[in-house]
């Protein structure tokens, strides 16, 4: 329960330098002449490949402090770090991928993916457009619209679209939220099998308990206004992770108690 | 809307023939019992038309007009667009030169007449003038208003990417306004060919409007007039059906809510 | 130092003013009179009590013609846009009466009136209807099922659902077309009264010029038309947010 982040333990067992950092990172946000505290004290270390997931309930602050990390936003104050350099503006080696409404609808599934793929050479494109299509498995799709794919396609497109560039971060902002509960289960299996495959350092935003602790490598359990942080619990469990184990259900319970929520109805 | 019944295929026809003719036979019997002679009857305006037909006159009034339209109104698209994408993505320069604009908007086009007259005198020039500035302004207002109700996200993954704002205006913000932008040019041309027609009775001699006030003027020949209003009906509504095509490609459909 | 917001775009109409001063300056031999001889304009109009004379003219028509078109216009377009046999079987006359330049009427107007207000008031009246007709069975259509179906789930008659859950649905969209037929209307009577009338602002227009070539009466008579118009629209929104407040619709921008 202490608010002692548990960085320190973190710092001993990486041996490598952070991939991404964040220093004292405020956000006060001036609505009507009131300052809103919206962020306090923000400090995260998050390590090359590391799936991250940033809990809360809605007002916490998360997608603001995703937005932060991506270049979006300027903290009030504090430093956002990826790979030693100061975060100013967004960058294509770290790609934001929106709910599914950030595909853009007049490019087909092709013109998507390919959108970042501007500068490379014609057939090399289309190689990798092509690899791209099988990897979140949209074969067949390739000229279709978006206004012809349901939901989980959609947003299986912008997962590629953000691949395509092969970016060392990817932020995720709660992008299972628009689906109904199965899709969303079939779509995180997916995203575990494609992060195992290309070892991204990813952050990902939600408010599902049960999804940050079935794809995270540590949770970060933050508090509402303003948002802080309140814990961060790493998940020891290796994928593929049975939601019905007694150590699943354990860190899951620990970090409902530490909402305060007790896990009877 | 009510609990009606679905209507069926052959309703989609029955309908408008059943209003039309019923239409068509109120407007000939009150033409009839009011022993009006000079209000002209469905049959007469139809035989006015033939004859202008005939006569070789119609085409050429048709196509003078239908140029003007496409002159002003290409000129109005060629300016308006670029002007209109330039100041919805700079809110700077749209704030100092919005003012400017609600201020001649309200200004009929048709009130431009002797302006353009001393510009251009009477003839062609004066009434592609009118067009231009009767398509103008809602291109420029519907540009501007496209841009500024493009989604915050689409901006983002532009720049995300790592496009520059010229490329993210483009590429992205282009795009995503083009299904409004398109519903403001068909409207802009609906427009340019009410006010081709304004402009052709007073500031050209040739042309359908000039039809209309010609017709009267040498010969009170209404049916003429009746039947020039018509074809100015028709020629607009397929101008405007055209337009709707171009709204179902596929890049813009998306844009569009489905309508039957 | 923080500059007042108006500040810029005041700076811009002036530098255009200038721009404009300066070109008639290069130029005298033309016709075309520079701002400061339409300031004049505007304060001889005033002077001779004009302004109000021609403004209130046109208004009168313009309310006439509206207001009879709205009273037409917003039940049958309920009723047309309720029923969808009646939509389909008049849409084709209406998609084709609908481009007809509404001084394309001219003729007929003043066959049937003769020269003079009312033959305005039926070309405003004719210019407003149409469109006002189209938005009204357009919002009909557009209202979502959901508020029918609870209508009916209560009861409601038709007409009584017409009343109480149709036509409040659609009142956001109807202030809106309103507020563009408006301004339509205000396009018309200019129009209509430099062909067809023999009083009101469009015809200070074309008077000014065919009785001298008083350009600066022109130009003066124009600024006036843009400043009405754009007060009828302001009147209209503000119009449209009270009414909006009411019946408390979220605003859109």
């Amino acid at each position: 329960m202490s608010i002692q982040p548990m960085i320190e333990t973190e710092m001993s067992t990486h041996t490598l330098r952070p991939k991404l950092r964040t220093e004292e990172v405020n956000m006060i946000f001036t609505r009507d002449g009131k300052n809103l505290p919206v962020l306090e004290n923000i400090n995260l270390e998050v390590f090359d490949g590391e799936f991250i997931c940033l809990l809360g309930p809605s007002g916490c602050g998360k997608s603001t402090l995703l937005s932060a990390i991506a270049g979006f936003l300027k903290p009030t104050s504090g430093d956002i770090l990826i790979d030693g350099e100061i975060v100013r503006a967004p960058d294509p080696r770290r790609i934001f991928v929106f709910q599914e409404r950030g595909v853009f609808p007049w490019l087909t599934v092709e013109g998507n993916i390919g959108f970042g793929l501007g500068r490379l050479p014609r057939s090399e494109r289309a190689q990798r457009i092509q690899y791209y299509v099988k990897m979140v498995g949209l074969e067949g799709f390739e000229k279709s619209y978006p206004h012809e794919l349901s939901g989980g396609m959609k947003q299986r497109v912008e997962v590629a679209r953000a691949l395509a560039v092969n970016p060392d971060v990817l932020f995720l902002d709660e992008p299972f939220g628009a689906l109904d509960s199965i899709t969303r289960m079939i779509m995180r299996g997916e995203l575990l099998r494609i992060w195992q495959a290309e070892r991204k350092t990813i952050l990902f935003v939600t408010h599902d308990i049960d999804e940050a602790v079935q794809l995270a490598d540590r949770v970060v359990v933050m508090s509402a206004r303003p948002g802080r942080i309140q814990q961060i619990v790493p998940i020891d469990i290796s994928h593929p992770r049975d939601i019905s184990s007694p150590r699943y259900l354990e860190l899951r319970d620990g970090i409902l108690s530490q909402i305060g929520l007790a896990h009877n109805l | 809307m009510s609990a009606q019944a679905q209507p069926r295929k052959w309703e989609r026809f029955f309908w408008p023939v059943l209003a039309t003719a019923f239409f068509l036979a109120l407007w000939h019997y009150a033409v009839v019992w009011t022993a009006t002679n000079i209000f002209p009857s469905p049959l007469a305006v139809e035989k006015g038309l033939v004859e202008l037909v005939h006569k070789g006159v119609l085409y050429q009034d048709i196509l003078d007009s239908l140029r003007r339209v496409a002159i002003g109104y290409l000129a109005a698209v060629a300016i308006g667009v670029p002007l209109g994408l330039l100041f919805g993505w700079y809110p700077a320069i749209n704030q100092v030169v919005n003012p400017v604009i609600q201020i001649l908007r309200p200004i009929s086009p048709i009130a431009w007449i002797p302006v353009a007259i001393i510009f251009f005198g009477v003839g062609d020039y004066a009434a592609i003038f009118l067009v231009f500035l009767g398509a103008f302004f809602p291109i420029l207002v519907t540009c501007v208003d496209g841009v500024a109700n493009v989604p915050l996200i689409y901006r983002r993954a532009g720049t995300n990417f790592g496009l520059t704002p010229p490329q993210v205006l483009a590429r992205v913000v282009f795009p995503a306004a083009l299904p409004s932008i398109l519903v403001g040019l068909r409207i802009a041309l609906g427009i340019g060919w009410l006010v081709v027609v304004a402009g052709e009775m007073i500031a050209v001699t040739s042309g359908l409007g000039y039809l209309i006030i010609d017709s009267r003027n040498s010969g009170k020949r209404y049916d003429l007039v009746v039947g020039a209003m018509l074809l100015i009906g028709i020629i607009g509504l397929a101008l405007d059906l055209l337009f709707r095509r171009v709204e179902t490609f596929k890049p813009v459909r998306w844009g569009f809510r489905n309508e039957s | 130092m923080k500059l007042p917001v108006w500040l810029r775009p005041a700076l811009f109409i002036l530098t255009l003013l200038g721009a404009w001063q300066l070109a008639v300056y290069l130029h005298p031999h033309q016709l075309l009179p520079g701002p400061i001889k339409t300031a004049h304009g505007v304060g001889d109009l005033v002077h001779h009590g004009l302004i109000v004379k021609y403004t209130v003219a046109s208004l009168f028509r313009v309310t006439w013609g509206f207001f009879l078109a709205v009273i037409v216009a917003v039940p049958l377009g309920l009723v047309i846009g309720w029923h969808r046999r009646a939509e389909m079987a008049f849409n084709p006359i209406l998609q084709i009466l609908r481009p007809i330049s509404p001084l394309a009427w001219i003729p007929i107007a003043i066959l049937w009136f003769g020269v003079g207000d009312l033959a305005a008031v039926f070309l405003i009246f004719v210019g407003c209807f149409l469109p006002l007709l189209l938005t009204v069975i357009n919002a009909v259509q557009g209202v979502p099922a959901v508020y029918i179906n609870a209508g009916r789930n209560f009861g409601l008659g038709s007409i009584t659902l017409m009343r109480r859950v149709l036509y409040p649905a659609i009142v956001p969209r109807l202030m809106t077309g309103l507020r563009i037929t408006l301004g339509l209307a205000w396009l018309v009577v200019v129009a209509a009264e430099m062909i067809a009338v023999n009083s009101g602002l469009g015809f200070l227009i074309i008077d000014a010029r065919n009785a001298g070539n008083r350009y600066d009466l022109v130009l003066a008579g124009m600024v006036i038309i843009g400043i009405v118009g754009l007060m009828l629209d302001n009147g209209i929104r503000s119009l449209e947010h009270a009414k909006a407040l009411r019946w408390g619709y979220a605003e859109k921008h």
